[in-house]
């Protein structure tokens, strides 16, 4: 191939990939036109207060849902945030060892899981047995699957608190414990409360393992033994009826979703791109 | 005082045990479904595997077609997904400049930040009108490809190729993430070897770059698969939701997750519940050995570079 | 009791009869230290006595930074690290059963190399990190502060800083940085204090300010300082101990070991040939 071809091939190579590049941000600049075109208009502030009117009728809002999420976040939190922190500290403290090199592996497989498989073992041990569905087993399936995620991002985040420090709290006579929460945990911290966000983002989008465990609820309950409502839920069980107004109220329910998932991603790139700075060069 | 702090010996007892959680809940998760599914994996055997018979009324539960949407819509999408992926990598890791790289990162990585749902939203609204009209006629008449099985049959628009459009778009950010991380790992002396001996930017980037990243780059798509595979809510909402098992990618038809979500509020008897547990279990196996295998590929290019 | 295995031969005869009649404040006997199988320090007997400054020189891993973390029980710290032979403080053995490294740690002083000030703290709390955790019953508010304050002026920081006390420990510069970590270790009052080449990450301004204050320290304290710089150690020490390959060659006074050495491996050291 003479010298000039191949440059020109290298050139249209070159351009090929700035033309995947633009391809592949289209679709998401897609979606969320789409879901501002559609979803702005029902977005009043009775969509925040107001219960869901009966299918096909228009107006009514999702506020039980949008508490439902909160009460299931906050649930799957409780459970995620201790023993994904817990875990992280074991594996940055136990960085070569035979367990932690087993339990950083499973927490990778735990993390790939199909959602919907979290759903049906939810339900299998959490549902089946008491009979009934309920928020607090979709709060138990959510943060099961928090879990991995808060423990790798822990693990990171205390991995990068330097040794020496550590090292100068003991020189001081803190005892180990001591020095791993209060300093090198607490140097951690900013980093840690952002993976925790991230993971709280992702667990909020989830659908599917609510649909065997919280099931949905077009009542007002803030039971932890009853099914409850939940955003995903309600954008899902409208999306699928006849009915244009039910979609307009899908749209809406998708674009608040989007918008509180979008800026806890958005706050969490940019606080861990300033990485907090510790003493000179 | 002793010679081990209490207070060290609690803190190591109670981290411990939050690790140990991990492995604790994965066993669980294991033998919960394998337990539910034990009747119908029994009473099957693994005919529940190799049998199309999906029916409901004669309580005779074949998991093939299911199987087979699964692995249809995963190749449809990374199909889509492969060069696109790997075209924006190689453009982030290699070819843009440094103001764009920032931004564009983030577009595409934002893209795994959108729920399953709004994209099925998008999907049922958006994507299946599209394809009705005018994609399935152009695709058909225009081109002339409804002779072939591929295209054949009637378009409704709920379709395999509606999930696998879907899912190239949800498994997209991860590959490219992947994609890029192994070829930023690619060392320097790799790249100036090539140029130095005359190579242009693109002959550098594909017979030095690619090469030594591919193990890395491999292991990205399995992990994209091991995505696509439990697809659930997207999936559902776009695929139609019939047990059959067609060559056209007009037709509609179930994945496991799909089948899973779509048929458990209905589930009339104990034999059905069983079957779909079983079908979740076929699932929990497969995604586990694709992302184990994904993830060790990853690591055999990555860990020489610090992570 | 301490069994003074210091072998140089003073000059004067008066000094070494007054040398011998203090006690040491802290001392290795025969220490050998491990990483694993591996043998860093190899039968260390060193005194390190009260109001005196003793440096500790010898080329990159000679052992003099695990032998100063072995004197407040660092050196266990990393896995698979081990000593044999004893450390006394004050005449009690560390390793005495029934007292804990923390106890150690909390009578000895340590300031590592790089600055390591805590970056969630303030200057103060800095300085009074150590403190809070000492005992059930802390210091009063006035009490800490007069304590922060004391020892931010023994360390030569207390003008610089007097007005930014609640400011992050971070918006000061290195040198600064480190003289607040000298502070730190001295608020807990300790008898001995470590110093693991403390100016080595510095800039020479700073670094002359470290060592005056290091000299005026030996009014109060004993100190041990690990440099790799001779001529910071001909500066500010009254004894030098030269070590090599994990042994203690030499110890004296400092001017006889740079003038007079006895061994010959010190004189080459001293004078450059190595290291």
């Amino acid at each position: 191939m003479s010298r000039r071809s191949r440059y020109a091939k290298s050139t249209v190579m070159l351009g090929v990939t700035y033309f995947a590049a633009a391809l592949a941000t289209l679709p998401l600049l897609l979606i969320l036109i789409h879901l501002l075109k559609e979803g702005a208009a029902y977005i009043r502030p009775g969509f925040f207060t107001e219960m869901p009117k009966p299918v096909g009728e228009p107006g009514g809002g999702m506020a039980n849902a949008i508490v439902g999420t909160l009460i299931l976040v906050s649930v799957a939190s409780a459970i995620g945030l201790p023993i994904g922190i817990g875990a992280g500290l074991y594996l940055a403290e136990h960085r070569g060892g035979r367990l932690a090199t087993v339990v950083r592996f499973l927490s990778d497989v735990l993390n790939g899981l199909p959602s919907i498989v979290m759903g049906i073992f939810a339900w299998q041990f959490l549902v089946r047995p008491v009979g009934h569905f309920s928020a607090l087993a979709g709060g138990m399936a959510l943060g099961a699957m928090m879990i991995p995620l808060v423990t790798r991002t822990t693990e990171e985040m205390i991995h990068l608190v330097p040794t020496s420090l550590r090292e100068a709290a003991l020189a001081l006579g803190y005892t180990r414990w001591r020095a791993s929460l209060t300093v090198v945990l607490r140097t951690a911290l900013p980093g840690i409360v952002t993976g925790a966000l991230v993971a709280i983002a992702r667990i909020a989008g989830e659908t599917a393992p609510l649909l065997f465990t919280a099931l949905g609820n077009q009542f007002w309950s803030t039971s932890l033994g009853q099914p409850i409502a939940a955003l995903p839920l309600q954008i899902f069980a409208y999306a699928i009826t006849p009915y244009d107004t039910a979609h307009g109220q899908a749209w809406a329910g998708a674009l608040v979703l989007i918008f509180v998932v979008f800026v806890i991603s958005v706050l969490a790139r940019f606080a861990t791109r300033s990485r907090f700075g510790l003493g000179t060069d | 005082m002793k010679a081990a702090p209490r207070g060290d010996s609690i803190y190591d007892a109670v981290v411990t045990a939050f690790a140990i959680v991990i492995p604790a809940l994965l066993l669980l998760i294991a033998l919960s479904i394998l337990i539910a599914a034990w009747p119908a994996l029994s009473r099957f055997g693994l005919s529940f595997l190799t049998s199309s018979k999906w029916d409901v009324s004669a309580s005779e539960f074949g998991a093939a077609p299911a199987i087979f949407g699964t692995i249809v819509s995963s190749a449809i999408a990374l199909v889509l997904a492969t060069p696109l992926a790997l075209g924006v990598s190689i453009f982030l890791s290699e070819i843009a400049p440094k103001w764009l790289r920032q931004p564009v990162a983030f577009l595409v990585d934002l893209l795994a930040a959108i729920p399953s749902v709004v994209y099925g939203l998008w999907g049922i609204f958006v994507l299946i009108p599209l394809l009705r009209d005018p994609v399935a006629p152009f695709l058909r008449d225009t081109l002339g490809l409804g002779k072939t099985p591929l295209f054949s049959g009637p378009n409704y628009g709920y379709s395999m190729l509606a999930a696998g459009i879907i899912l190239a778009i949800m498994i997209l950010p991860f590959i490219s993430a992947v994609t890029r991380e192994v070829l930023m790992a690619v060392p320097r002396s790799q790249r100036d070897a090539a140029l130095a001996l005359g190579a242009t930017r693109w002959e550098m980037i594909r017979d030095a770059v690619i090469p030594y990243a591919r193990s890395g780059i491999i292991g990205g798509i399995i992990l994209g698969l091991g995505r696509a595979l439990g697809e659930t809510m997207a999936v559902t909402m776009v695929i139609g939701n019939r047990p059959e098992i067609s060559a056209s990618l007009f037709a509609p038809g179930y994945t496991m997750a799909s089948l899973i979500a779509n048929q458990f509020s209905e589930a009339t008897n104990d034999l059905h519940v069983s079957a779909l547990m079983a079908v979740g279990a076929v699932l929990f196996g497969v995604t586990l050995i694709v992302n184990a295998l994904a993830r060790w590929l990853v690591w055999r290019v990555t860990r020489g570079s610090g992570r | 009791m301490g069994a003074v295995i210091d072998t140089a031969i003073e000059p004067g005869v008066v000094e070494s009869i007054l040398a011998r009649a203090k006690a040491p404040l802290l001392s290795t006997l025969r220490l050998n230290a491990y990483f694993g199988q591996s043998r860093v320090l190899r039968n260390v007997s060193i005194d390190v006595r009260d109001r005196e400054i003793t440096a500790v020189i010898g080329p990159s891993g000679c052992g003099k930074s695990t032998l100063l973390r072995c004197m407040n029980r660092m050196h266990e710290t990393v896995a698979d690290a081990s000593v044999e032979g004893d450390v006394l403080l004050e005449g009690e053995s560390i390793y005495k059963s029934g007292l804990s490294a923390i106890a150690v740690r909390r009578r000895i002083g340590m300031v590592f190399q790089r600055p390591t000030p805590f970056p969630t703290m303030s200057i103060r709390d800095n300085v009074l990190a150590g403190l809070r955790i000492l005992g059930t019953s802390g210091p009063s508010r006035s009490e800490a502060d007069a304590i922060a304050e004391e020892a931010l002026r023994r360390s030569g920081l207390w003008d610089e800083v007097k007005d930014r006390l609640r400011e992050s420990a971070l918006g000061i510069s290195g040198g600064q940085q480190q003289r607040l970590c000298i502070a730190r270790a001295l608020a807990t009052q300790p008898r001995t204090l470590l110093l693991d080449e403390p100016t080595a990450s510095l800039d020479p301004l700073s670094t002359q300010t470290i060592e005056e204050l290091v000299h005026e320290l030996r009014e109060s304290i004993g100190v041990v300082i690990v440099t790799h710089n001779m001529q910071q150690a001909a500066r500010v020490s009254d004894r030098t101990a030269f070590m090599l390959a994990g042994e203690l060659i030499e110890s004296a006074p400092t001017n006889t070991l740079f003038t007079n050495p006895r061994d010959s491996r010190t004189e080459d050291y001293v004078t450059g040939r190595f290291g």
